[in-house]
């Protein structure tokens, strides 16, 4: 199997808070995360396409076309944004990069274009440069 | 019990992503700026893993001198400080997308590592921190 790995890179900020916590619970569980105020990140998110590679280009997708795809659809909703109050995905559940990861996936899924034959098989993103989140997408999805 | 011992290596080359039979246009479509007539040049970076029992004896999966020394011959060697369209095989005819290049290198390598016990699992090749391809065995 061959797959093809784009890094992105984005600045954003979110808080840690979960609405069906008390105060107490989302202070115990977010700890420094839960601040009242927010904090940011800059955030790596790697996409990965798997496929095959046509025999005639050597793509198995044009990166150009990847990266039209997440500017597009990702980048330009999460750069430089508040993640709670910007993102609508984001009104009632908590920005952990857990929920991150898996609104971006959805994001690629539903906007990944009809007539491409790769397909989205892995969202991989880095809050800071010590934690990672892996979300592989199921290749029957 | 299986372990994945990884190696990683180096190299730094020019390529041209273009396809003589396609219009400026759809090369542009395709390869953005690897297109530019005259090319360009990325610093590689590799990552073979290889899969394989530890030896009883030695500890070891493989030997990494040899491993090293397999990617110095197949790998750096030929491609190091060149312009792949010009001077590396296959990729005289073959666009060295980065898909082509790790395809070449994983057919470079895999019958030098695979023996009894000892498989060629991953190529890992990147061209920029930010892309990469994988090659993983079936």
């Amino acid at each position: 199997m061959t797959t093809l790995t784009r890094g992105y890179r984005f600045s954003a900020s979110h808080r840690l808070h979960s609405a069906r916590l008390t105060a107490s619970e989302n202070e115990r569980v977010y700890g420094k995360c839960n601040h009242p105020f927010g904090h940011g990140h800059n955030y790596l998110l790697e996409v990965t396409a798997a496929g095959t590679v046509d025999a005639e280009t050597g793509t198995l997708i044009p990166v150009a076309r990847l990266d039209r795809l997440v500017q597009d659809k990702v980048l330009s909703l999460f750069s430089h944004r508040n993640m709670n109050t910007d993102i609508p995905q984001f009104s009632e559940i908590t920005p952990t990069t857990e929920n991150v990861a898996a609104v971006i996936a959805e994001i690629l899924g539903t906007n990944w274009p009809a007539d491409e034959p790769a397909r989205l098989h892995r969202v991989r993103i880095e809050e800071t440069g010590r934690n990672a989140f892996e979300l592989l997408v199921p290749s029957h999805a | 019990m299986a372990m994945f011992v990884t190696r990683r290596a180096e190299f730094s080359a020019s390529h041209v992503c273009r396809l003589p039979s396609r219009s400026e246009a759809e090369n542009r479509a395709l390869f953005g700026e690897d297109a530019n007539p005259n090319g360009h040049g990325h610093n590689y970076v590799v990552e073979v893993t290889v899969e394989g029992e530890p030896d009883p004896a030695t500890g070891m999966v493989i030997d990494l001198k040899r491993l090293k020394e397999i990617l110095e011959e197949e790998i750096v060697a030929p491609m190091d400080h060149r312009f792949l369209n010009h001077e590396v095989k296959p990729f005289d005819t073959v666009v060295p997308t980065a898909e082509n290049v790790a395809g070449e290198i994983w057919r470079r390598l895999e019958s030098r590592i695979s023996s009894p016990g000892i498989a060629l699992a991953k190529v890992r090749l990147f061209e920029t921190p930010d892309l990469y391809v994988d090659v993983v065995r079936a």
